[in-house]
């Protein structure tokens, strides 16, 4: 809501600066976004009250030596008038007819103001300086809108109206501030000057005033001449209907064009303009009917008939069936013949008033907000009449409504007023009564206020108090125009607002603490992320949506759109589908880094989103957490210390994924080769399994994947992991006793077939070591020649200590021969040393 | 020459040898042959029983002396030779310690868990505990139940993604806030006091740019219980910014609109980056919206099984990722989401 403070000073003393103003009133809850200044102090293009100045032009010479350019006489208060050479199309009417009997009043600039450039693209600022323009001097101007900074137009030069002051600055008469307020649904009542300045009102104590609402009722009566029938009366509470006859169509006045504009709304013509002038000025929408095009003047308020059309005003055709009303018909204004607007939200082409209207009919009416919202949603078309509407229009507003339009109209179009109004109201407004007590004031908001204090409070916003019970309560009744008004909660919210939320003390919640509550998949994804960050990796986030084409480029197979839940509403096609898997948003942001840099670990934890199945009890998908991880490139950053250039492989993500299990405590989880599965390499994959279940996959992507995602790194690497499993799997550390007797160290090669896993070999040389076999650590693999083919050279140091006493030769000697022979027996292993 | 003389001779003589010797393999040899068994002064020993009696205990105390003597010159000998050698040593070991160390691969976390951990301990400290809810809601959850009831105005406040649902199911919802959790942790408390943070991914159909995401998170905080007020409210958001941005940052409160709050209020700072003179950041209004919150209103709270005549509470939301933004000056919120190392390991 954009407000015009020269507007607002109309209905309200204001003593405060505009800042201070702002303040205030953002400070109660109508949010001051931005103050707007034109002309004045602070604009972008102060007027200089010396150098522009209200002109008289006094008569309009041709050019002596140039057919486009014209010589304006112009008196501007300072004694001889001042000659200014202008193009402007719109004083060539004037040209050579002597002196004007009635002089045009326009805003001239002398040498040395500032304007905006009127012929450059946007805002561009210039100083005026004299300069001979064909032969004559040329040191001041007649301003067009655009050189002012009032509007875009640069067709013609701004006039005035006849009563503009000459010599006054500009700045004084046509300067102004605009306030623009953020107005949320609760302040509906703020969508007006009238309820801006009501607050005010309440505020700072300043009495409210009127606006001027004089109406000479010289017509017939209204009463038989035009009719209103509410056929839904739930839907239409109250319509009222006034009609005046012999208007005048034509521009409305500078001032009322001057305000809309600076309201944002666009001037149309005076009958138009003063409709929007008082839906602005008092909240209440209105609607302006050619009478003649209302048959019978007889308005018919119902619901729209199979087959019925409507062309709105913007000679948009409409079918007015329910997808208009959002599963309900559309609710129309009609005449006996058929519909004539759509009811609250738009009008229609057939009655609008054209430049040939002269007799008005004005409707002033309240309408059901749902029915106007679905009419308004489905015609994605939020007018401002709609806006006010569907947020609750006062039932008491249209009497004066119609009263200040008529009088803006018979004093502006001219036209006589027929006496009377007809006036339909089947549901009256029910006033909200309350009763509100200090207990209730003290328990929600937190002061101590007597119920006197409290009706202080609540009085000055139009609520009529009454102290109830020995004073002990306060009997609220809302006025109209708090629709917002319903329960107790909403009167606390009023008296701490005018109070000021700054004046409530601050305290510490008291009452009890909540039970306590152990929370393991919070505590287990902030293990994790630590243990991960710790481990080299930086934490991504990525978006939940991702496209069919996103999800290909990592497995084809995956990418059926009938698992995924889609948008019915995508912003774009690369955020279509919700993801069920981290890693085609993850393998993007890997892509996008190796183009950066040389070395990429990335991992993230996320929700995957899996349809249920059907009919089952929860309509929402389950959001199980997983975790991914993604690496590729150097395996250390190049420095001066390493010359080594190797890059990540498959035991550099196992590694991490090791650790990561170890540290939470996880044993006896078994990498499965995996072969199958496009995403990876098919020599280079495994899933992780624990007790037969499916913890996730680590591998190293396939290269088709590498290219599809133009991943530019030799091996690419990725995991996923469930981590609702893993945290399932979760055990706590636990200590074993140190030994204080020595250990005996024992190395063991061996040579395998390359068949035979690692995993296997390990297995057997703890099956035949016994407990004495503290640790078993792999130091080298050996393939070639020595070893023959399709063999390979395993050898592990083997840590041996009894936890009783120190272990001697012979003890150690047997179990190495037993390992020796069961490696042997089992995986047909030879000893090299 | 007496015993006497050939010992203070022999003590001139090794003293002097003893100070020419500049490596360890000559010192050794100096031990071995001046007090060694086979040594100088041993050999020279061998003459005390030569010596009459009565001068036997005086020569014999001179040869402790010198011996003494000796033996203490090696010594400081040895140590300064010892010296020496690692002086050398140390000169040949010598680096530019102005070349770069050697890093550990150590990662970082994102500046939205970062800021989450933040909240979450602050927060943690006042007895509020972590709950989730979904993602994906059903209408019911995100609007209804909050107080929002269909073609109720407030829900333009929100610009709505929608999931795909066969005719007749829930209508289901990326959830635009996370308000909906309020209700989760309720019914799972009711009628027990609660106090809950519910962290997680909201989504907005809104066109993303430099300033608004369509993928955001949210801090949704409630506490309810009895002789919850307003003023508990501003105690505690009021602690809050004093521990996240410091003792005695300047707070302003504005009551503000919501419907599953009232009253409602957002909650502001002085913009510490202008100081509260006004900047680009702040708008020039020398103020930063740091979090929206009210007292649940109450429908919200029947809806989340209590009876909002006996008990009351409020609730609030805060968005980290424009936490972070304010705090480190970032200029651009996509980048929360880029998965950008560039940006990822500058926090």
């Amino acid at each position: 809501m954009r407000v015009p403070l020269s507007w607002l000073k109309e209905f309200v003393d204001i003593t405060l600066s505009v800042e201070e103003l702002a303040e205030r009133l953002t400070r109660a809850g109508l949010e001051c976004e931005g103050i707007e200044r034109i002309g004045v102090e602070g604009a972008d293009l102060p007027w200089d009250p010396e150098k522009i100045v209200i002109g008289s032009i006094l008569e309009v010479r041709q050019h002596p030596n140039a057919d486009r350019l014209v010589l304006a006489d112009v008196d501007y208060g300072a004694g001889a008038p001042h000659t200014v050479v202008t193009g402007a199309p719109n004083l060539f009417p004037y040209k050579d007819k002597g002196r004007l009997p009635q002089p045009l009043k326009g805003v001239f600039a002398r040498e040395g103001a500032e304007l905006y450039d009127g012929h450059a693209e946007g805002w561009v600022k210039m100083r005026l300086k004299g300069r001979p323009v064909r032969g004559i001097m040329s040191d001041a101007m007649l301003c067009s809108e655009k050189e002012l900074g009032l509007s875009e137009d640069h067709e013609g030069i701004l006039i005035l109206p006849d009563d503009a002051p000459v010599g006054a600055p500009l700045r004084d008469y046509l300067g102004d501030v605009v306030l623009k307020f953020d107005v949320l649904p609760n302040m509906a009542r703020c969508l007006s000057i009238l309820g801006v300045a009501r607050e005010i009102a309440a505020l700072t104590g300043s009495p409210l005033r009127m606006p001027e609402m004089t109406v000479v009722e010289d017509g017939p009566p209204v009463e038989g001449r035009v009719r209103v029938t509410i056929e839904e009366p739930d839907l239409c509470p109250r319509f009222t209907a006034t009609l005046i006859e012999g208007v005048t169509i034509g521009p409305s006045p500078l001032w009322m064009q001057r305000r809309l504009t600076m309201a944002g709304m666009r001037p149309i013509n005076n009958i138009v303009d003063i409709s929007n002038y008082v839906m602005l000025e008092l909240g209440g929408p209105n609607h302006m009917f050619d009478a003649d095009q209302v048959a019978d003047q007889h308005l018919i308020i119902r619901l729209a008939r199979p087959g019925e059309r409507l062309v709105t005003l913007d000679n948009k055709e409409h079918n007015l069936d329910a997808s208009l009303g959002g599963g309900m018909l559309p609710l129309l204004v009609c005449d006996p013949h058929g519909p004539l607007s759509l009811a609250g939200v738009m009008g229609g082409a057939s009655s609008e008033v054209s430049a040939t209207t002269t007799r008005v009919l004005l409707e002033v009416a309240v309408w059901d907000p749902t029915i106007i919202r679905r009419m308004g949603t489905a015609l994605r078309a939020r007018s401002e009449a709609s806006k006010r509407f569907e947020r609750g229009v006062d039932y008491e507003l249209p009497p004066l409504v119609q009263r200040r339009a008529l009088s803006l109209l018979q004093r502006i179009a001219g036209g006589s007023v027929a006496q009377g109004m007809v006036d339909n109201y089947p549901r009256p407004w029910q006033p909200v009564i309350l009763d509100l007590t200090p207990r209730e004031v003290r328990r929600i908001v937190g002061i101590s206020l007597s119920a006197a204090e409290i009706a202080d409070l609540l009085r000055p916003l139009g609520f009529a108090c009454d102290l109830i019970d020995n004073g002990a309560a306060v009997r609220v009744t809302a006025p109209s125009v708090r629709r917002d008004i319903t329960m107790l909660a909403d009167l606390c919210e009023e008296v701490a607002r005018i109070y000021g939320y700054d004046r409530i003390p601050l305290s510490l919640m008291a009452d009890a603490l909540p039970e306590p509550r152990n929370n393991p998949s919070l505590e287990l994804e902030l293990r994790v992320r630590d243990l991960l960050a710790g481990a080299g990796l930086d934490e991504a986030i990525t978006y939940s949506l991702t496209s069919m084409a996103a999800v290909a480029a990592v497995n084809p197979a995956d990418a059926d759109a009938s698992l995924y839940l889609r948008l019915a509403n995508p912003l774009t096609p690369e955020r279509e589908y919700l993801r069920r898997s981290l890693l085609p948003t993850l393998l993007d942001a890997l892509a996008q880094n190796l183009r950066e840099r040389e070395r990429v670990l990335l991992f993230e934890i996320g929700r995957v989103y899996l349809k249920r199945a059907p009919g089952s009890d929860d309509p929402r998908p389950a959001e199980p957490q997983r975790l991914a991880l993604a690496l590729a490139g150097r395996r250390y950053e190049r420095s001066w210390h390493t010359p080594d250039e190797t890059v990540m492989d498959f035991f550099d993500l196992k590694g991490i994924v090791e650790v990561l299990l170890t540290r939470l405590n996880i044993a006896g989880v078994q990498y499965v080769p995996l072969t199958d599965d496009p995403r990876f390499h098919p020599g280079r994959a495994a899933r992780l399994e624990r007790d037969g279940s499916v913890l996730g996959v680590i591998g190293e992507l396939h290269p088709d994947v590498c290219e599809r995602l133009a991943i530019a790194a030799p091996r690419a690497m990725a995991a996923e992991l469930d981590l609702e499993l893993i945290g399932a799997l979760v055990e706590s550390a636990r200590y074993r006793a140190i030994s204080r007797y020595p250990a005996t160290t024992q190395d063991l090669s061996l040579v395998a077939a390359v068949e035979v896993p690692a995993e296997r070999v390990a297995a057997t040389i703890r099956k035949y070591a016994g407990a004495l076999l503290e640790s078993l650590t792999l130091f080298d693999v050996y393939e070639g020649e020595q070893v023959g083919a399709g063999k390979r050279s395993l050898t592990y140091r083997l840590v041996f200590r009894a936890p009783d006493r120190t272990l001697n030769d012979a003890e150690i000697a047997k179990i190495r021969q037993k390992i020796v022979r069961g490696l042997e027996y089992d995986i047909g292993a030879t000893i090299r040393g | 020459m007496s015993l006497i003389d050939q010992l203070n001779q022999l003590e001139h003589e090794a003293l002097a040898a003893l100070a020419q010797i500049t490596d360890l393999t000559a010192l050794t040899e100096w031990k071995n042959s001046y007090l060694g068994k086979q040594g100088a002064l041993s050999r020279l020993s061998r003459g005390l029983g030569a010596l009459p009696a009565d001068a036997r205990p005086a020569a014999g105390a001179r040869f402790n002396t010198a011996r003494a003597t000796l033996e203490q010159a090696l010594e400081r000998a040895e140590a300064q030779l010892k010296r020496m050698a690692r002086q050398h040593a140390f000169e040949a070991d010598q680096v530019d310690v102005t070349l770069p160390g050697r890093a550990p691969a150590v990662g970082r976390l994102h500046p939205t868990t970062q800021m989450l951990r933040q909240i979450y301990a602050i927060l943690g400290e006042m007895g509020f505990q972590v709950w989730e809810s979904p993602e994906v809601e059903t209408d019911e959850f995100n609007f209804q139940l909050l107080n929002m009831p269909p073609d109720h105005p407030a829900r333009d406040m929100w610009d709505t993604f929608y999931v795909e649902t066969t005719p007749g199911d829930a209508t289901l919802l990326l959830r635009t806030h996370t308000s909906p959790g309020q209700i989760y942790a309720m019914r799972a408390n009711a009628p027990k006091p609660v106090r809950a943070i519910l962290p997680g991914k909201c989504y907005r159909y809104e066109q993303v740019t430099a300033r608004h995401e369509m993928q955001f998170y949210q801090v949704e905080g409630i506490a309810v219980g009895e002789q919850i007020s307003f003023a508990d409210l501003k105690g505690t958001l009021v602690a809050f910014a004093e521990r996240l941005y410091g003792k005695g940052v300047k707070t302003r409160f504005r009551p503000s609109y919501f419907p599953f709050t009232e009253p409602s209020v957002e909650f502001d700072i002085e913009c510490f980056l202008c100081g509260g003179t006004g900047c680009r950041v702040c708008k020039h209004s020398g103020w930063l919206e740091i979090l929206g919150a009210g007292m649940i209103h109450p429908t919200v709270l029947r809806n989340g099984g209590y009876d909002p005549e006996k008990v009351s509470g409020f609730a609030f939301g805060m968005g980290p990722e424009r936490m972070a933004m304010l705090r480190y000056g970032i200029d651009d919120i996509r980048w929360f989401f880029s998965g950008d190392e560039r940006f990822l390991q500058q926090f």
